[in-house]
């Protein structure tokens, strides 16, 4: 894998590879995800965009208007996986045959209703058989297209309109599924949890990785949705902050079999401060409600752990 | 080369059927810049280039792509397609951009 | 020189990818088109084919494969049967409005339930209106033949639409017969190279497939893909003809069989056809004027076409090997009915369902409603609705 040197400036200065003029809402964390992994294929390099349906493709492709840059396929929401890998499959027949000479790089995106959820038998056959493409989900913690549907990438106890807070009712009762491990467990080369930090170096770098190394990758990168979490979306850099300094959301990746934690806050956040911030985790802070939130605590806290003893293993 | 009713500027809702780009595909690249965002825009962004050290950090938490960037040095908002977010007002470090209420 | 062989309908669809060696097959293993993903794996372990197979973990990522290989630029073909079939659905409809010229092998297989594993229509007549030519086979021949037009007539650029090939499960896809094979270079030339206008993978130019389109754009989408639909028929007339110059095998949109002077028609697709020219013959020997109209073109529905050649029969049935739970009969059955009225033909009609989940359909089964056609052309039809052949009653 050719690994650059990461420059940020240059970077920046990169031509997009994501036209504006796309429908997403004002304050979108998915169209950042999208944006920032495009930038990581090399210059001069070509790609084959796709989508599940949702967000993104609604509003990046609206006929007649197309927001991408290089060439983009969209088929339906269950299938981003086995879609881009029959295109990744055509590559290979058509440069074997001496009709393709250009270097493409084949990347798919899906939220996480299309990927944790519907797409996920798709994505897991696209990445067991082994092509190579990389499968990035933009995990914003519910169907938000649909209008913030509760999916297996919710977090335990938020409001959504399928997981209503209410009297009889603390919000989604099941935690989170944990599909980076689900997808490490299919022995790929790559996969890794980032979200926006900083200058998005972490991202940068693990999407370079990902669309570099041979074979399959798996990206999950979490990006809020202001209007379904209920935050102000100035406050989105704050909120990645603070999920990645409570440890709800770990900077992790696991190369070749190998898990490696890529940020250990020198101190953990209380869950608090990353709930506190958001309007659908406004009833866990009604009184009597106490117990909610150390039960929240409790799961980051296994789960941090775990990550942990993968990362010493 | 792309006929001209096939490229987006000439497809709007007038348009005969014989006349789509077939299967609706579309052969433009980054077409959607033809669409005015700027429009939905309540509140917007206003840069104080005194202030601005050009640390980019702006550029790339900008969901529009509205952060141009050129010799090393960001430019004016891209207004055209700016939605008026706010996040890089959040991640900027040195106070530089400012929101101010309308277009 | 023609090759004269023994194989099955499976067999004789598999040597015409084998001659054909499309770029991708992604496919999924159900019976009984299952063999074919299987010859076509071991053409490429010995080197006989360079095609890439793609060993998809459903029928569902097989089709949505082959939407991205097909839009990637490579000629792509797939294979699958009954809940295969079914499970593909939403995205047959979504290669046929991206405008993809994708091949589909269909061993014809009930859909369940229950759970069984033979011939019915039920599969690929539930996809009827998801926007795919149907052609359908009598035998191992015709699904070979069948198969070696359908790149030429779905890749047409008046057509671009995809296009299953469909034929009986078991009785054509498992039963050995004899066939004629055309020599490779013949089929090579003849299929041609496939070179798309538009694809992702083409360097001078992006494409972008499968967009959200809001209502000022849909209809007419779906006014150009019924264009498509509706150009296909002469191109399929045009690609017969072609191949009949190679073949010396005359196709049409159906096949007509002692129909000309017929008083009495069956009307059917697929394998039972065979069975029927058996008991027109018999019946012929003694002074019966009864004949056949095969159907070998589903969609485009060649319904004009069909009601003009039924003129002159006084009482036609049409056969339905599909139960489409309409409480009216089947599909087959309400669209030739609903052309024979629009052309005002005369005659009575029954409507007939039969071979429902693999059940035979014998000579005598043919002669018994050749008898009834006679009797209905005298009495009229008296019964509502539509009656069933081959069931215990």
């Amino acid at each position: 894998m050719m690994e650059n040197k990461f420059n940020f400036k240059e970077i920046q200065e990169r031509p997009e590879r994501l036209a504006p003029g796309h429908r997403m809402c004002a304050g979108c964390g998915g169209t950042i995800a999208v944006r920032n992994v495009l930038k990581a294929i090399h210059p001069g390099d070509k790609a084959v965009v796709g989508n599940a349906t949702g967000c993104l493709e609604v509003s990046s492709f609206t006929y007649p208007y197309n927001s991408y840059e290089d060439s983009y396929i969209h088929s339906a929401f269950e299938n981003a996986g086995a879609t881009l890998a029959g295109a990744e499959t055509a590559y290979k027949a058509l440069q074997k045959r001496g009709k393709i000479k250009e270097n493409y790089k084949f990347i798919t995106f899906g939220g996480d209703g299309g990927t944790y959820d519907i797409g996920l038998q798709s994505l897991s056959g696209a990445m067991e058989r082994g092509h190579d493409m990389v499968y990035v989900c933009y995990d914003n913690g519910a169907y938000m297209n649909t209008g913030i549907q509760r999916s297996s990438a919710t977090p335990m106890y938020a409001d959504t309109t399928t997981t209503p807070a209410g009297t009889q009712s603390n919000g989604k009762p099941q935690v989170r599924k944990d599909l980076v491990a689900v997808m490490a467990a299919h022995n790929i080369p790559y996969t890794a949890q980032t979200t926006f930090i900083g200058n998005l170096k972490d991202l940068y770098v693990k999407s370079e990785k990902a669309i570099y190394t041979e074979g399959p990758a798996f990206l999950n990168i979490m990006a809020p949705c202001p209007r379904g979490w209920r935050f102000e979306a100035a406050d989105m850099a704050e909120i990645c902050k603070l999920a990645v300094e409570t440890c709800y959301w770990p900077l992790f990746e696991v190369e070749n079999g190998k898990w490696i934690i890529n940020y250990e806050p020198k101190n953990k956040l209380p869950i608090e401060d990353f709930l506190k911030k958001q309007g659908r985790f406004k009833h866990l802070f009604k009184k009597g409600n106490e117990d909610l939130i150390v039960q929240f605590q409790e799961e980051v806290d296994r789960r941090w752990e775990e990550l942990k003893v993968k990362a010493n293993a | 080369m792309l006929e001209d009713k096939f490229k987006t500027e000439n497809i709007d809702e007038t348009v005969k059927w014989q006349d789509l780009t077939p299967g609706l595909q579309i052969y433009e690249n980054g077409s959607s810049k033809l669409f005015n965002t700027g429009e939905w825009r309540v509140n917007t962004p206003v840069i104080d280039f005194e202030k601005c050290k050009q640390c980019l950090l702006c550029v790339p938490y900008c969901p529009d792509s509205s952060i141009p960037v050129k010799d090393g040095k960001r430019l004016d908002f891209d207004y055209d397609h700016c939605k008026g977010c706010g996040i890089c007002v959040g991640v900027c470090p040195f106070h530089a951009i400012t929101m101010k209420e309308g277009k | 020189m023609a090759i004269k062989e023994r194989m099955s309908g499976n067999e004789a669809v598999a040597y015409a990818i084998k001659q054909i060696n499309p770029d991708v097959m992604p496919a999924f293993p159900i019976t009984p088109s299952t063999e074919l993903p299987q010859f076509v794996s071991n053409y490429i372990a010995n080197g006989e084919i360079d095609t890439e197979f793609i060993p998809v973990e459903s029928e569902h990522s097989s089709m949505s494969a082959a939407i991205g290989a097909s839009a990637a630029g490579a000629r792509t073909l797939t294979a699958t049967s009954s809940c295969g079939l079914a499970y593909m659905w939403e995205v047959l409809y979504v290669a046929a409005s991206d405008r993809l010229p994708i091949a589909l092998a269909l061993v014809n297989r009930g859909l369940t339930g229950p759970l069984n594993i033979n011939c019915e229509h039920s599969d690929s007549m539930g996809a009827r209106d998801s926007g795919w030519i149907q052609i359908y086979a009598e035998n191992n021949q015709e699904a070979y033949d069948n198969f070696v037009m359908a790149y030429r007539i779905a890749e047409h650029k008046d057509v671009m639409l995809p296009i299953m090939a469909c034929m009986d499960g078991f009785i054509t896809s498992h039963a050995v017969e004899n066939i004629t094979l055309l020599e490779d270079d013949l089929v090579k030339n003849f299929v041609g190279e496939y070179k798309p206008e538009h694809y992702l993978l083409n360097k001078d130019e992006v494409m972008a497939i499968g967009p959200y389109a809001v209502s000022n754009y849909c209809m007419e989408a779906k006014r150009a893909q019924a264009q498509a639909m509706m150009n296909a028929k002469q191109v399929i007339l045009d690609v017969a003809k072609e191949f009949e110059e190679m073949s010396g095998r005359k196709y049409g949109l159906f096949e007509e069989y002692r129909l000309e002077d017929a008083d009495y028609a069956v009307v059917a697709i697929g394998s039972a056809c065979g069975t029927a020219k058996d008991a027109i013959d018999k019946l012929r020997e003694k002074g019966v004027k009864a004949g056949l109209l095969k159907v070998r073109v589903f969609r485009p529905f060649p319904g004009k076409e069909m009601a003009d050649a039924l003129a002159n029969c006084k009482a036609i049935a049409i056969m339905d090997r599909c139960e489409s739970y309409s409480a009216n009969g089947g599909p087959l059955s309400a669209e030739l009915g609903a052309a024979l009225f629009k052309n005002k033909n005369q005659a009575e009609v029954l409507n007939i369902v039969y071979g429902l989940s693999g059940r035979d359909m014998t000579v005598e089964d043919f002669e018994k409603i050749y008898e009834d056609l006679a009797d209905v052309a005298v009495n009229g039809v008296k019964e509502e609705g539509y009656r069933y052949v081959g069931v215990r009653e």
